[in-house]
């Protein structure tokens, strides 16, 4: 469980810089305290998180579309590991498609994102997702019923 | 071989707590949801093995007044989605401020400020958590859930689910339904 004291630890693979731009101006500007890091693809990400001395994010947002490890693959071998059953999975990706939503959440994503176009509706979105994201993990929900899209 | 099965959060905490407690010998009383009170002569040394041996089962001891607060507004709003045959007549205000002795409107702003969040929508997410459980466990139909669960029609349950969880029902168990499958396969 966390308090209000604690930050909000949130990760971010992304292979597009102006997307992580975005992502990292959105997440200063919300109210809440929060320590996102970055990754530029999903080999980045999963050398980081087999490090077994690494605080667990609270939140990963994973492109879908990345070269090398895709959002998918991550995806799957992150949920075949239990030691990451307490980290939510925020897919961010520019689909739409009910197909990649169903599929994703089938494989153990528990948000899905379409990536706004423009700053104001990214904000608003990542502002929802955090505070959601916030309760489940404030509250003791169950992270693997959890689903949220927008 | 997997197993499907179901727990109950509060039973477990319960017998979590009773074991460790007797494991340092501390004399204690477990009182309401979340609330225990052990004897005053317990040493700073046994005082934070037990914080230490509950942090592994994810149980925090809260010792601000604030955050005890808002524990005890969640409790009580559990408690009345849990357990709603227990208050037939009685609004969810008026029982936070009558079970809490404060005037509701301080206990909405500790909450909000504390909580990133509302007690209207806190309520919200908890009827839609105990929906899922009703879908998944009991295969309750949504005529019967939104009776469970006090709403005035399926509609506007429904609607509700959507908000929060940005699927339909329907959807939502046929996802969980296939996760299953996927994991009972490997």
């Amino acid at each position: 469980m966390i308090t209000h004291q604690d930050s909000m630890h949130i990760l971010l693979a992304d292979d597009d810089e102006d997307d992580r731009t975005f992502f990292s101006e959105a997440i200063q500007e919300l109210k809440m305290n929060n320590k996102l890091t970055l990754f530029k693809d999903g080999n980045e990400l999963m050398d980081y998180l087999v490090h077994p001395d690494i605080k667990l994010p609270h939140v990963l947002f994973l492109d879908l579309n990345m070269p090398g490890k895709t959002g998918i693959e991550c995806l799957k071998q992150i949920r075949a590991n239990t030691r990451f059953k307490d980290v939510s999975i925020a897919i961010y990706s520019t689909s739409s498609s009910e197909k990649d939503i169903e599929d994703t959440f089938i494989e153990g994503a528990n948000i899905y994102i379409t990536k706004p176009n423009d700053f104001s509706s990214l904000k608003k979105v990542i502002q929802e997702v955090v505070n959601m994201n916030w309760q489940f993990h404030s509250s003791g929900l169950n992270i693997e019923t959890f689903f949220f899209s927008t | 071989m997997k197993l499907n099965f179901n727990y109950d959060g509060n039973i477990a905490c319960r017998a979590i707590l009773q074991d460790q407690l007797e494991k340092l010998d501390i004399k204690y009383q477990l009182l309401d949801l979340g609330q225990i009170e052990i004897s005053d002569d317990v040493s700073e040394e046994s005082f934070a093995e037990l914080e230490i041996s509950l942090k592994k089962y994810a149980i925090h001891i809260i010792d601000n007044p604030k955050g005890q607060l808002i524990q005890k507004i969640k409790d009580a709003i559990i408690e009345i989605v849990y357990e709603k045959e227990k208050f037939p007549n009685i609004t969810i205000s008026q029982y936070l401020s009558d079970k809490l002795n404060f005037r509701y409107g301080y206990i909405t702003n500790v909450f909000s400020e504390y909580t990133h969040t509302s007690i209207e929508n806190f309520i919200i997410i908890q009827k839609i958590e105990r929906a899922k459980k009703l879908i998944i466990e009991e295969e309750l139909t949504l005529t019967e859930i939104s009776h469970e669960l006090n709403y005035s029609s399926v509609a506007y349950l429904s609607t509700q689910f959507k908000k929060v969880t940005g699927l339909t029902p329907s959807m939502f168990k046929r996802i969980v339904d296939k996760r299953r499958q996927l994991s009972n396969n490997e």
